[in-house]
């Protein structure tokens, strides 16, 4: 596979990794059929990304996405989180082969996902476009569910 | 200090073995005529190719003029497939080089039917008896599957072929030269060899075609192999198969037993890590291959970490195909994705040591280790 060595390096050592006990906020997304899972976690303070973590099963590429997406959000206020969508995962990888564009999108989901989380237990006013995407990430495992 | 470099993928390809490279080496420059020519020239290499026809046969219990070479085991298969006229009836385990012809024959109007395999890779011969009907021209069924090593009944099945008045084609290219073959005992028709899987050159392969029986040739032009395969004949690619041929007859009891000892040896130390399965037949199985799913992780990940490792080993997930699906024939097998996607093939052979799978074992366990510690489902 053709991988930047950017992306490498974040697969043999990731970043931010591991399990996060209550965190306030959780995103979980991806389905078994192709076969990459990412689970994010949040621990905010003030509006604040004060730590993250991932847990993921997939290839490479789903590891490195999952990794850098850590570091772009990581001590970001959650409104500017919320603006890191699959082209600035890319790019912070340096890039990825075509095929694997789609693992960039899963960790901008998961991310949105947390984040989303969060607004909810605390009742807050969830942006539209938030919403959106959350409906359209439910609707998309029922169907894969199916 | 260099790297370790241990080689596990034998059934992608194989390193050519330094006599079969010598026995190549005078067909480049020195003895380089075409075939087809009348001079001495060309016939100098016509002897070499025709010599090569009987070591490739010998090895199969065929008759010299039964040997069609061709370019490769992709190009066999495409010529038989291509070359009948009727239905077709395959496994669900075959190589892509079949499943991807037949994909393309059902859109030109061919019926395609193919049977099921238990949960070990096995074809049940009376699936193919029942299979076959009228309509049927060909029953094509992969010796030894590419993926997990399994053995079919091909002698039963040809037995049924026979019967019933079917060609009966079976592709070859992982068991020719590691497990004894012989097309008359063995109720085979047609059959497809390859010369890079055996520690010969890549560039040549071969069609084993029953004296009698007709195909279709893909390929048209000059006439060469009988009139049945056009092309300038590859004098050098087939002078080295013929040789790793030779060498895998009269090596081929000693290996096998050597390589399923150490096969054997590498099962029981991987089946020690916690959720790993073994894939395919626990017997009836390549003597060369090993192969296994690995719960919570993904087979891509796994080659990585282990190339970093010097590994070399191969994995039938999506992520690593150039389609993103996972393999149809571990599926086939009743495989879940998710379990798919976790798949790893240890393929051993000529050069593989003890200290090689003691290193591959210690290595593996590190990383299935790594790559759980980061898995949301490890617990």
């Amino acid at each position: 596979m053709d991988y930047s060595k950017k992306v490498l390096e974040h697969f043999q050592k990731p970043h931010n990794y591991g399990h996060m006990k209550n965190p306030d906020g959780m995103g979980k997304v991806g389905n078994p059929r192709c076969g990459d899972i990412m689970h994010l976690y949040l621990r905010i303070n003030k509006d604040v990304i004060k730590d993250i973590k991932f847990e993921t099963m997939g290839c490479a590429a789903a590891i490195a996405t999952s990794s850098v997406v850590t570091d772009l959000a990581k001590g970001k206020n959650i409104l500017e989180a919320l603006k890191i969508d699959s082209q600035k995962v890319v790019d912070a990888l340096g890039g990825l082969p075509i095929i694997k564009v789609h693992c960039s999108l899963l960790a901008a989901d998961a991310l949105a996902e947390a984040v989303y989380d969060y607004l909810k237990k605390n009742k807050r006013d969830i942006p539209e476009e938030l919403e959106k995407k959350h409906e359209s990430l439910k609707k998309e495992h029922e169907e894969e569910a199916e | 200090m260099a790297q370790k470099r241990v080689y596990l993928d034998y059934a992608a390809t194989t390193p050519v073995d330094p006599r079969v490279k010598k026995a190549m080496d005078p067909y480049f420059s020195k003895v380089f005529g075409n075939t087809m020519s009348l001079h001495s020239f060309g016939q100098e290499s016509k002897i070499a190719v025709e010599e090569s026809r009987v070591k490739v046969a010998d090895l199969i219990g065929a008759r010299p003029e039964e040997i069609y070479f061709t370019s490769s085991a992709t190009e066999s298969n495409n010529t038989v497939l291509k070359g009948v006229k009727g239905n077709i009836v395959i496994s669900s385990i075959e190589h892509a080089c079949i499943e991807e012809t037949a994909n393309w024959l059902s859109k030109k109007g061919v019926k395609v039917t193919r049977i099921p395999v238990d949960r070990f890779g096995k074809v049940n011969p009376s699936d193919v008896e029942k299979a076959i009907d009228s309509e049927t021209a060909l029953v094509s069924i992969i010796h030894a599957s590419n993926e997990v090593g399994t053995i079919q009944d091909i002698k039963e099945i040809g037995r049924i072929c026979k019967e019933k008045k079917v060609l009966f084609h079976t592709d070859a290219s992982q068991s020719f030269g590691k497990i004894p073959i012989d097309v008359n005992e063995m109720n085979i028709g047609l059959m497809t060899a390859s010369s890079h899987k055996i520690c010969g050159p890549k560039g040549a392969g071969c069609i084993y075609i029953r004296k009698g029986l007709k195909l279709d040739p893909l390929l048209h032009g000059g006439g060469q192999e009988s009139g049945f395969r056009s092309s300038t004949v590859n004098v050098p690619a087939i002078v080295g198969f013929a040789k790793a041929s030779e060498i895998a007859k009269k090596e081929m009891n000693k290996e096998s037993e050597r390589l399923s000892l150490l096969r054997d040896k590498l099962i029981r130390k991987v089946l020690k890590i916690e959720g790993s399965f073994l894939t395919g037949h626990p017997e009836d199985r390549l003597p060369n291959n090993a192969s296994f799913y690995f719960s919570f992780i993904e087979g891509e990940a796994i080659v990585l970490h282990l190339d970093f490792a010097g590994i070399a080993v191969s994995t039938g997930s999506a992520c690593s195909s150039g389609k993103l699906a996972a393999s149809h024939a571990l599926l086939a097998m009743g495989l879940k994705h998710e379990d798919a996607h976790g798949s790893l093939r240890v393929s051993l052979g000529k050069w593989t040591t003890e200290k090689d799978i003691n290193y591959f074992a210690g290595e593996l366990n590190k990383v299935v280790k790594k790559l759980r510690k980061i898995s949301p489902f490890k617990k």
